[in-house]
């Protein structure tokens, strides 16, 4: 394949536009339904709760948050407008377990009210426009399989393309099995989406939120130029039961958490959700709209 | 008789076997009905030496793959490769030997050579960690591939590991992040990156040196997500639907040539590459040869194009 044929062939993948459609609302929670934190078992009134950002007022522990509702609290008002939309798993291995792959799908459509585990798009965040990536943990626990993957792979390379940063959100237990190798080769087309990315000069921030795992971690979610972790988050390669079982000793206390990965070097910073989206806004101003950027 | 490896499906027939031994030990002279029970039995054992090894399912290619006496990297360098040259070391902690890296001549084609470097005794796999890297390993891997990229070698790499090793200590020297970089450094190396899949392809960490330009498997290796053990637990809530899982998985050599991840199968004989090591690596050897000719008419930018639209075309998706 010659070099223009390459790029036809790029192009023919391009992200699909949804129009001017938001980001999916979050649905409406009753009034004086009580929850407990998962942190300190305080009781929390559930819409205090989502609109406090899900964080408890009392221990301050960080809960999942869905796609929908974090990227309204990071991006600029309006600003969202989502890619891709309709891009959703398919069963390419007709996987069957315990429940079928094809079953797990629909519940997970049906109860997340989203296409796939991830949300994309552009957006402006303290006024820079970027490419945003959210991942949603309701979703088969957002595990990367090829809709995922090409959704990623598509958001770097819009960014690539119209010279933009990228922030992504990422939670994940790792690569989507029920894909099987289509799922783990998520993993080099992401990365390699990252590194064109990267050596066009352009900036990528990467959040980590409780849990990021697996083939997520260990692929497009390392790879940001700044690396941000909620407290408290669980970061790793393997999890903590398989290292467990692999090793046959306790843990150590902290294990994998974002408070030992920082001291162990392995991420840069640890930033409260609260904080979060003047924070990015911060931080992408140090690294440039892109337009600065050399390529390399 | 010295007691041979038995993987689980071969059971029946080693058995078989072994009674067979027993029979031939008693004096046969003069005993008509025992010399028509060892005809018998061995006309039986041939029929099911047949069954067995032409009905392999995925779960019995993944014993196969895991075969104590299957060759390994060691034997493939040692067989294929002249005027070899082993670095060592990440340059930050440690040299991990569960990675074997170095510079080597193919038939007269001086290359990188990257690989899972599983032992063959207790004591090397010991020291090998049985092929499963640790971080330090995946940065001495990086090492080499900018090597091979600064003086535009060929890199020629085998799998062959149950994965990156889960340990505390890979945890907090990063292992995802070493995995990471290997994966974005091995899609942007301008020159041709041929793979060989001879054992044992467990995850990511095979993935990260297991991916490029022409990607070889032989018959009975396998490449997964996650092990069929490990699947079985988490989908299945129960370790001992393994089978199935591998079944599920789609796993081996020909499932993944036909989904366009594998270009080409290297077929083992009978029973699997360990009854003929040496044919095995030499048909790999011209495969692996007959690929780097075939990569050799792509200048470096083509090279990376072409490896990166193969990366993108990979997945199934609906929309």
């Amino acid at each position: 394949m010659s070099i223009a044929d390459w790029f036809t062939a790029r192009e023919k993948r391009r992200y699909t536009q949804a129009g001017e459609t938001p980001a999916p609302v979050a649905p409406q929670v009753p009034e004086g339904v009580w929850i407990a934190c998962g942190g300190c078992r305080h009781p929390l009134e559930e819409r205090e709760f989502i609109s406090g950002g899900r964080v408890c007022p009392d221990c301050g522990h960080h809960h999942a948050m869905p796609a929908p509702e974090r990227i309204t609290a990071l991006v600029d008002a309006g600003s969202f407008v989502e890619i891709d939309a309709d891009l959703t798993g398919a069963d390419p291995l007709l996987f069957e377990a315990a429940k079928s792959y094809r079953q797990s799908l629909d519940t997970a459509r049906e109860k997340s009210g989203l296409s796939e585990a991830v949300i994309t798009g552009r957006a402006r965040i303290g006024a820079t426009p970027l490419v945003l990536g959210v991942m949603d943990f309701r979703f088969i626990g957002a595990s990367m399989g090829s809709a995922v993957g090409e959704k990623v792979s598509r958001a770097f390379d819009l960014a690539t393309a119209e010279r933009m940063p990228v922030v992504f959100v990422t939670a994940s237990g790792g690569a989507r099995m029920q894909e099987g190798m289509y799922s783990l080769m998520q993993m080099a087309k992401t990365s390699a989406a990252v590194k064109r990315h990267g050596d066009a000069g352009l900036a990528y921030v990467s959040v980590l939120t409780n849990p990021t795992y697996g083939g997520v971690t260990a692929s497009f979610a390392v790879l940001a130029d700044v690396l941000v972790a909620e407290p408290g988050a669980m970061i790793g390669f393997a999890g903590p039961r398989l290292v467990e079982q692999t090793i046959r000793k306790k843990l150590p206390k902290g294990f994998q958490t974002a408070e030992t990965m920082l001291s162990h070097g392995m991420i840069d910073e640890i930033v409260p959700r609260s904080r979060m989206k003047e924070h990015l806004a911060l931080l992408l101003g140090y690294l440039g709209s892109g337009a600065q950027g050399g390529e390399r | 008789m010295a007691r041979r490896y038995a993987m689980e499906f071969e059971r029946p027939l080693f058995d078989l076997e072994a009674k067979l031994v027993e029979l031939k030990r008693l004096d046969l002279s003069g005993n008509p009905d025992l010399l028509v029970e060892v005809s018998a039995l061995s006309e039986e054992i041939e029929r099911l030496r047949a069954e067995t090894y032409t009905r392999l399912c995925a779960w019995d290619r993944v014993q196969i793959a895991r075969h104590p006496d299957r060759p390994k990297t060691q034997h493939y360098i040692e067989s294929l490769f002249t005027d070899v040259i082993e670095i060592h070391g990440d340059r930050a902690y440690g040299d991990d030997e569960a990675i074997w890296a170095g510079f080597a001549t193919l038939s007269g084609t001086p290359v990188v050579v990257l690989g899972h470097n599983k032992g063959t005794d207790t004591k090397s796999n010991v020291r090998r960690n049985f092929g499963s890297p640790h971080p330090e390993g995946y940065r001495k891997a990086m090492r080499a591939m900018r090597l091979a990229d600064k003086f535009g070698l060929p890199i020629v790499t085998f799998l062959d590991t149950a994965g990156a090793y889960p340990g505390i200590e890979a945890e907090e020297h990063g292992q995802a992040l070493a995995i990471a970089e290997s994966l974005a450094l091995l899609s942007a190396v301008r020159v041709p990156v041929v793979v060989v899949g001879i054992g044992e392809g467990g995850s990511g960490g095979a993935l990260a040196i297991g991916f490029g330009d022409h990607v070889l498997m032989l018959e009975n290796a396998y490449f997964s997500v996650i092990s069929p053990e490990m699947c079985s637990n988490i989908l299945y809530k129960d370790p001992s639907q393994a089978r199935i899982a591998a079944q599920q998985l789609k796993l081996t050599a020909n499932d993944l040539l036909e989904f366009g991840i594998v270009d080409e199968v290297v077929s083992e004989p009978f029973g699997g590459a360990h009854h003929d090591a040496a044919a095995v690596i030499a048909d790999v050897g011209k495969a692996v040869v007959a690929a780097l000719a075939q990569m050799s008419s792509f200048g470096p930018d083509e090279l990376v194009a072409r490896r990166h639209e193969r990366l993108n075309a990979i997945g199934v998706y609906g929309s």
